[in-house]
This record gives C-alpha cells, sequence and structure tokens, in this order.
C-alpha cells in the first residue's frame, strides 16, 4: 500500500518512532544471533507496584518479564506486539490518531493458511497496547491511540482545544466532554477564575448540580469521571491541581468501589502504576460521602444499603493498602464497616431534591469537612 | 446323548456287562489293549477331538515333523502345504459327531492333507513304523530341544484319516539325487500297533530328496484363531528361515519367501539333568545300566554329574556307590532321588536351547504384519526350570495397519510351533495379561489385554515344555517360566512405551513448529515495515532459528504444559528412526545371566 509519509513529525513523535525501531532492530538482532528473541515488559500486578511514600504516588517496580517469541505461551503475544507497533508506526507516520478499538482492527486479519485470528477480540488488543507502552516506554498518546472518551465538565474556566476557544460556563446541560488525550500541546487552559474543582463520581449527580447551577454559584469547576476516571479526565485534573493550583475536591458514594475511584485519582492505579507521574494528584481531598455523614446529616433509614460479603471483603483489602495506613483512613473504612450499610450519593434525595446543592456540600465545605 | 458314547462309537466294544462277572469271565475279556485302540478311545487327548481341530492338528504334526527333519539334517526347509476337497461320502461315524463341532461353514467333509518338505528323505523300511506305528521316533529317548515330542503325532493323523475314510496314507520319499523315490501307501493295523502296508512303489520324483505325506481325512476347514491359515501364518512368524508355499482348499495360494538363510543352531542333545528327572525315568535309566555301579551310572547318564558329585550324591542317598546300578530299589531309590533333587550342580549347558533370535523375531513378525509402525524384541538369557534349561522371548509388532480400537493379539509359541487353543491355561496369556500395559502408554482394562494395534508374540524354547496336557496346547504356569515371560513381554513394553514417547514428543514438536511457523510471516511483516526492510530479509533469521526453538521443551511457566511426561525418554532415543526397529545388539544389554541359585552356563 502506498504510505504517505506527508505528516510533519513533531520531535516527539520523532522520539516514540525511534523508541519503535530500537524494539524492532533489538528483535531482529537477536535472532539473528540464533537466540530467542525477547522483549522486556515491566510486571503489570500488584506485587510489582510500589507506594511511594514521599512522592504518595503508586509507582510500578523493576519486575519485568521477558515475552520470547520461540515460547509456545508466548508466541502469539509477541506477534500481536509488532503487529501494535508497526500500526502505531504508521499512525505516526500518517500522523493520525485512532481509537483502541481502531487499532483492533487495524491489526486484526485471519493467519495465512488458518483460522486463527491476530487478535480474537478487544480484550486481546487492549492489553496489548499498554504492553507496548511500558515496553517501550512511550505514552499512549505518543502513540497516536486513545481511548474512548469519558468525563464531563462545566465551570468558570475556559480552555483552547485543538485551536478551538470554550467556554466552560456556556455548555448548557449537556457539559463539556472530556477528550481521551489532555496534553498541553492540543489543550491549553485559556483562563481561569474557578477557586477549586469538585469531581463526582456520577453523571446523574452531576446533572443535579449543574441544573442546580452550584458551579455559578460557588465559583468553581464541576466535573464527574462518570464512574472510575478514564485517562483523559485523571491527566486533566493532574493539569488543573498542577498548572492552576486549585484544590479538588471528590464526591464518590459511601463504600469501597467509591474510595477506590477517589484512591486512583489521588495516587495512580495499579494498571497504570507507570503513568501515575503524569496523573495522579496527591492532595486531591476526599470530601465524602462519609461513613459519618449517616449521623452528621441525620440521615433516614430509607438511605442504606446493607453490605455484601463482596463490599466487606474489598473494604478490609483496602485497609490493607500502604496509602490508606493512616488513621483517619482506617476509621473512614472502619465506620463504613461498621455501620453494616453503605450510601449513595443519589440518597440525598431522601431529604429533598436539592438538599445536595444547597445544604450537603456547602456545609462540607464551609466546615472543611474532608480528609486527604 | 453323552459324549462319552460319542467318543466310544467307533469302537465295537461289546456291551457293558449287566451284572457283575466272576474273575474268571473277567479273566477273559482281559487283554492287551493297544496303543491304537487306546487312541480311537482318547484321540481328543491328541489333538483330534473335532472334524476343524483334526484338520488342523494333521498339519501341524506334519509341517512340525518336516521342519525338525530340515534341520536336523542342516537343509533349509521348503515346505508346501496343500488342502485339498475331495469328493466322496464322509463317514457317518464322524458325520454324527455335534454341528457345533463342524464349526461355521457346515458339516464335515472330506480333504486331503498334503505336505512336502525338501528334507534328508526317509531310508524305506523306516517308512512304515515313522507313519503307521504310534509311539515311534526318535525324539522321545532323548533331551534336545524339538518340535514334537512324543512321536505319536503324525502317525495319529494317518490313523485318524484311515477311521474316518478307510483310505491309507500315502507316503514319497527320496534320500538323495540319483536315489530311487519310494511311494507306500500304508494302513496301520489298530488291534496289534502295526504298520500293514497296502501297496509299495518307486516312482518318478523330480525333488532331488525330500518326503511327501498325504493324509485323507474327514475334517472341517475353518479360519479365524484356531484355524490352518492362522497356525501357517505364525509358524512363518516363528520360522524366519521357512519358505512356505500355502494351497487353500479354494485353490488360494500363499507365498512366503524366506527372510533368512541362517539355520537355527542345532540344538544339542543333553543328557537328564539331576534336578529335572522323576523317579521312574530314574529307576529305567538304573535298570538300563546292569553292568555299571550306581556312582558310574549317574556320571553316565546325567549332565553336569562328575564322579565327585557322583560320590557326594550316594553318600547323601546313604547308597554304597559301588552297588550295581539295576540293583537300586525301593527306599534306596528314593533316596537316591531325593539327593539328586538336593545336590549342588551346575545348571545343564545352554546349548541345548536355541532361541530365534531378537533380530531374526523382527524378522519374522515383518513377514506377517510387513505395515507396523514399530517392532521390538527380547530375548532373555537362558535360565532352568526344574533342571531343564530354556529361553524365553518376546516380539510385538504395532501400529501401521494392525486394527486400531481391538485388543492386542498374541501368538503363543512353543518350540516354533504355534499353539492356538486353551489361550486362557497359557502360562504365555497370563504373562501378557499380567503385565501392566498402561504404564507403556497403552490402555489396558483391567485384567484384560491392552486395547492397541499390536501383535505380540511369545516364545519359550525349551528341551522339555510343560504342557497342561498331552495335546500340548498349553503352557504350564510354572514360576520360573511365567517370570521369565513376564520379563521378556516388559522388556518388549518398556521399548514400545520409549517409541511412543518419541513419538508423542515429534508430534509435539510438529506442532510448536506449526505455531512459530504460523506467526513468524506476522512478526517478519510488522518488523519490516517498523525498520522499512524487505520482509524476506527479515523472515529468513526467524526461520533459521526455528529448527533451535522447535525441538526444546519450554521452560517451566510456559502454562501450556509442553513438558513432556515425567522421565521423557532422553534424545538418544528420539532419533530411532520409526520404521527401523531397535537393533537387536544395541539395544537393551543383555543381562549376565545369573539366574537365582542356579548357575548358568553358555558355551557358546
Amino acid at each position: 500500500m502506498a504510505k504517505s509519509k506527508t505528516a510533519k513529525k513533531t520531535d516527539r513523535d520523532a522520539e516514540t518512532l525511534s523508541k519503535i525501531q530500537k524494539l524492532a532492530r533489538q528483535a531482529l538482532t537477536q535472532v539473528g544471533k540464533g537466540s530467542n528473541p525477547a522483549l522486556e515488559i515491566r510486571t503489570r500486578t500488584l506485587s510489582n507496584v510500589a507506594f511511594n511514600q514521599k512522592k504518595r504516588i503508586i509507582e510500578l517496580g523493576d519486575r519485568s518479564q521477558s515475552r520470547e517469541f520461540f515460547n509456545v505461551a508466548m508466541a502469539r503475544k509477541f506477534m500481536q506486539t509488532f503487529l501494535v507497533a508497526s500500526g502505531c508506526k504508521n499512525l505516526i507516520d500518517e500522523g493520525k490518531t485512532v481509537s483502541i478499538r481502531q487499532m483492533f482492527y487495524m491489526t486484526k486479519h485471519t493467519l495465512e493458511g488458518s483460522s486463527e485470528n491476530t487478535f480474537e477480540d478487544q480484550n486481546e488488543s487492549d492489553p496489548i497496547i499498554e504492553d507496548l507502552e511500558v515496553g517501550i516506554d512511550a505514552l499512549r498518546e505518543e502513540l497516536h491511540l486513545f481511548a474512548n472518551r469519558r468525563g464531563l465538565l462545566v465551570g468558570k474556566l475556559t480552555v483552547n482545544d485543538a485551536g478551538d476557544t470554550i467556554d466552560l460556563a456556556r455548555m448548557g446541560r449537556g457539559g463539556w466532554g472530556i477528550p481521551s488525550i489532555c496534553e498541553p500541546d492540543q489543550l491549553k487552559f485559556v483562563k481561569n477564575s474557578a477557586e477549586f474543582i469538585l469531581c463526582v463520581e456520577k453523571q446523574a449527580v452531576w446533572h443535579r448540580l449543574n441544573e442546580d447551577r452550584f458551579w455559578e454559584k460557588h465559583n468553581c469547576v464541576l466535573m464527574t469521571s462518570e464512574g472510575q476516571a478514564a485517562r483523559g479526565a485523571r491527566r486533566l485534573l493532574q493539569r488543573m491541581a498542577v498548572e492552576l493550583k486549585l484544590p479538588i475536591y471528590v464526591l464518590v458514594d459511601n463504600d469501597p468501589w467509591g474510595l477506590y475511584i477517589y484512591s486512583v485519582l489521588k495516587q495512580g492505579s495499579i494498571n497504570l502504576a507507570y503513568e501515575s507521574m503524569r496523573m495522579a494528584v496527591p492532595n486531591v481531598r476526599f470530601l465524602g460521602m462519609s461513613a459519618y455523614d449517616y449521623k452528621k446529616f441525620a440521615m433516614p433509614k430509607a438511605a442504606e444499603i446493607k453490605l455484601t460479603k463482596e463490599d466487606i471483603t474489598r473494604a478490609e483489602q483496602m485497609k490493607a493498602y500502604p496509602w490508606f495506613k493512616d488513621k483517619k483512613w482506617q476509621r473512614e473504612i472502619q465506620g463504613t464497616i461498621d455501620n453494616g450499610f453503605k450510601m449513595e450519593v443519589d440518597s440525598l434525595l431522601t431529604k429533598r431534591i436539592s438538599f445536595i446543592t444547597e445544604e450537603y456540600i456547602p456545609k462540607k465545605l464551609r466546615d472543611k469537612d474532608y480528609l486527604q | 446323548m453323552s459324549s462319552s458314547k460319542t467318543d466310544s462309537e467307533p469302537l465295537s466294544m461289546p456291551p457293558e456287562p449287566k451284572r457283575r462277572a466272576t474273575a474268571e469271565s473277567m479273566a477273559s475279556r482281559q487283554r492287551e489293549i493297544s496303543v491304537s485302540e487306546f487312541f480311537t478311545k482318547n484321540r481328543h487327548l491328541l489333538g483330534f477331538d473335532n472334524p476343524a481341530k483334526a484338520l488342523l492338528t494333521t498339519v501341524k504334526e506334519a509341517v512340525d515333523n518336516s521342519l525338525d527333519a530340515c534341520e536336523e539334517a542342516g537343509i533349509l526347509p521348503d515346505l508346501l502345504v496343500e488342502i485339498r476337497e475331495v469328493a466322496g461320502p464322509t463317514s457317518a461315524k464322524v458325520g454324527k459327531l455335534k454341528e457345533a463341532d463342524a464349526g461355521p461353514g457346515g458339516g464335515p467333509s472330506r480333504f486331503r492333507v498334503i505336505v512336502q518338505d525338501n528334507g534328508p528323505g526317509i531310508v524305506k523300511p523306516q517308512i512304515p513304523k515313522i507313519f503307521a506305528k504310534l509311539l515311534y521316533g526318535s525324539k522321545f529317548h532323548r533331551l534336545k530341544q524339538s518340535r514334537g515330542q512324543q512321536g505319536i503325532g503324525i502317525s495319529a493323523a494317518g490313523l485318524y484319516g484311515q477311521l474316518t475314510t478307510g483310505k491309507p496314507v500315502v507316503i514319497t520319499s527320496k534320500t538323495g539325487k540319483g536315489r530311487p523315490a519310494f511311494q507306500i501307501h500304508l494302513r496301520i493295523d489298530t488291534k496289534r500297533n502295526q504298520p500293514d502296508i497296502v501297496q509299495e512303489d518307486t516312482v518318478e520324483w523330480d525333488p532331488e530328496h525330500g518326503t511327501r505325506v498325504e493324509i485323507e481325512l474327514v475334517a472341517a476347514y475353518r479360519g479365524g484363531r484356531t484355524g490352518v491359515q492362522e497356525y501357517l501364518e505364525q509358524t512363518v512368524v516363528a520360522n524366519p528361515h521357512l519358505a512356505l508355499t500355502y494351497v487353500s482348499p479354494k485353490g488360494e495360494r500363499t507365498e512366503f519367501p524366506r527372510v533368512t538363510s541362517e539355520l537355527p543352531r542345532e540344538a544339542q542333545e543333553i543328557k537328564p539333568h539331576p534336578h529335572g528327572v522323576e523317579l521312574g525315568m530314574l529307576h529305567a535309566m538304573l535298570a538300563d545300566s546292569p553292568d555299571k555301579s550306581v556312582k558310574q551310572a549317574l556320571v553316565d547318564d546325567f549332565s553336569r554329574i562328575s564322579p565327585a558329585v557322583a560320590a557326594s550324591i550316594c553318600q547323601m542317598a546313604k547308597v554304597n556307590p559301588k552297588t550295581p546300578a539295576d540293583r537300586i530299589n525301593g527306599e534306596d531309590l528314593e533316596r537316591l532321588h531325593r539327593a539328586l533333587g538336593q545336590v549342588k550342580v551346575m545348571a545343564p549347558p545352554a546349548t541345548a536351547v536355541v532361541p530365534i533370535g531378537e533380530a531374526l523375531l523382527v524378522e519374522g513378525l515383518k513377514r506377517r504384519f510387513p505395515r507396523a509402525e514399530f517392532y521390538a524384541s527380547t530375548t532373555r538369557p537362558p535360565s532352568v526350570y526344574r533342571g531343564n534349561p530354556f529361553v524365553v522371548e518376546a516380539g510385538l509388532a504395532f501400529g501401521g495397519d494392525l486394527p486400531l480400537d481391538e485388543l492386542a493379539e498374541i501368538m503363543r509359541f512353543a518350540n516354533r510351533v504355534p499353539l492356538q487353543y486353551q489361550p486362557k491355561a497359557c502360562a504365555i496369556s497370563e504373562a501378557v495379561y499380567q503385565t501392566n500395559w498402561r504404564g507403556y502408554e497403552l490402555q489396558q482394562s483391567k485384567g484384560s489385554l491392552p486395547q492397541a494395534p499390536m501383535a505380540i508374540a511369545v516364545h519359550l524354547a525349551s528341551v522339555w515344555v510343560p504342557f497342561t496336557s498331552e495335546a500340548k496346547e498349553a503352557v504350564a504356569q510354572y514360576d520360573e517360566l511365567l517370570r521369565e515371560m513376564k520379563l521378556a513381554v516388559q522388556e518388549c513394553g518398556r521399548k514400545l512405551a520409549a517409541h511412543l514417547r518419541a513419538r508423542a514428543n515429534a508430534d509435539r514438536e510438529m506442532k510448536r513448529r506449526g505455531l512459530f511457523e504460523r506467526y513468524i510471516p506476522e512478526v517478519a511483516g510488522a518488523i519490516s515495515e517498523i525498520l522499512g526492510l524487505e520482509k524476506k530479509q527479515v523472515e529468513k533469521p526467524f526461520y533459521n532459528a526455528l529448527p533451535t526453538f522447535a525441538g526444546t521443551s519450554d521452560e517451566p511457566g510456559d502454562g501450556n504444559g509442553g513438558a513432556g511426561p515425567a522421565g521423557s525418554p532422553a534424545p538418544a532415543s528420539k532419533a530411532r528412526p520409526k520404521d527401523a526397529p531397535p537393533p537387536p545388539q544395541a539395544g537393551v544389554a543383555r543381562r549376565s545371566p545369573k539366574p537365582r541359585g542356579e548357575q548358568m552356563t553358555l558355551l557358546e
């Protein structure tokens, strides 16, 4: 196929390209010498991450696994890694960016003389992309890939995204969709008059607050991660914290899963530990919901949801994480276990529709009732 | 109705007395019973109990005799076996045999069995005695490995033919070039156990020497495990030096050319060994030496008894060594017998036993199973059973066109003669059953034969084969024999297992190789794209490295379980080509023959 190598390459592109080429040349040299070509890929498991007490982020350890071609269990993944590397090389050459799903289709085909596909589904290609990221120490966006965007934003902030200036105070009911890639070369902060950032777990809660014009009254940026935060949302949050020097408050459900969403924003995740440096915001504040809000706000019984066995197991696991070793966190997690129930942020509507906007959040902010 | 009635019918015996007889009246009926009469009453003991078996036994006795004669004369045997169906009424007597005995294919009919060899021939005066006198032969009176043992076989076959068809046996024999060929028609006088020459001619006969036996009998031709065809095919396996032509009743001609021109080494005749002699035999031996002292008789008539050993035997038996041999009787004889069984002597010479040999047994198996995938064989070192030296050997053919999903086939041989009846009673079958074939990568239900495309041959060579009955159908299960048989079968099993494991490894290697071969174009394509190289240029080093990695087993943690089961064979054993049998000498090294207790000497 005719390749258009016309696209202008940035320095960053040139560097990524040379990393990919180095990987390929290394394999070719190894096999040329009659040895088993291998890729060194750092292990992305709990056993190979460590909590850096000083930086207060989760970092990937040095343990790596050698992925060999002449090994029945690894040959397929070895091949897939190179298919993705080659696909990324083409994207860089052509100056295009595709989603990880599109990359799956770019590299998927049937092997000659068999019914076997290079990739059977996206669940196979996504981890390979992450392997390549750690394997050559390149970021996803440097590979010209992005994940599906997730997360909404509205508030007292003006940004410039790929040349378009956007006033985030004029986004109507829908808000601004946070792009998957939020790197400074494409996304720039133009003007900021917000005093803090409120990030909520659920889109419905964000919608409640947006309809109530919370961000206008409190002069802030209102964001939702729509569940577990995607890379774009995390990167944006980190940039706002560092570049705009704004405090960040997080509001999640009162259960171990909600707390883990906060935890990932704060010190990074196990799977993307190699990205923690760019994504974790160690001083992000846990606004709620706290196990102790039940009494503080005299919540009705209707707000309770009984803890499942799974919830308790997960809570115990969290208590063991080094970054939750602090007394206040132990107390918070133990509080939920002792309550025997969990609460969704939505349960604040048992009081009244705008209780959350008018009383819960303002009171928590006023009382500085948060954990950090 | 009863079988005994059927058996007695051919004899015109007087009716059973209805009253108690007096001693005098009994004495009037007491007379010598001729062996021929004995035979007609007890033919089931000799293998003539039904028409199908009678045919097999007739062929078998004639072939055994021919092979023994050829080998003794040092002639490579060329045999013709022909069975012709002939017109003529079947004997009423045999016709009354139960239908079931006749087997499939309807009732019995008349057959003419012709067995011709290129042996040394028989001198004319001996012909009638050999073929028409029961218990006449050269083999009964000596201890030497041979096919026939009692000298009853061929004359019994002739007698059976005579009884069922009334036809005499026709013998043609010639002892050398330029000598006349005699053709003699013989009957047997059943009362006197004497041959009766019906007709005698000198005829023109092309062969330089040899013997041709023709017997007409009422019989049934049957296929399958107990058939004549099976007998001949198995004979061909155990006798690689035999060239055989077989013409079936349908006129089909099958040729089995010989696969070796090496005659089996001549078995040496040995004297009885003190540990194996029976009391009656000892008595007869001593009685036959009237001019000797006991001591001298022992030294002369037994193997491994030196004058010193004889003296100590006499001492143990509390018998004066100078007593004339024929005067030893009663308690003296019993003590002497006991002393003979206890005295420490060397084992009998192993030269008396001639095995087929590992290489030739494989050649023999190939004659019957030319398209098997794997052959193995084992010849055990000589061992001793009750003073009789013996050697057990086993061979197997596996895979190829042998039937899958069936139980393995056992071929049993005693002194190269196939045993076709009574497999369940035989030590050979027992040895195969008792072997744990699952340990050799085969499927086997408990107490059953392995289920595999496999034929197993076990051969017992001995100067004296302990059969379970006079019909010589099954080998008695004596511990010493069973142990050696199991060891032989197990050794073949181990060779097979090594082959099967090597094959499984090769399969795994093919699979691994296939996997890598599938991915190489992809990896090479990607790398060439990244580096801007020609794909072929990148593929080449990968294909070059492939052989190195396709064979080796993955390291642990491979997850695929590529590693073979524990104890997979060393790479050296993989190298053996699939079709070639294991080199007999290079195979499992022969263990030095050290049978427990008794020490064996190998004179070769």
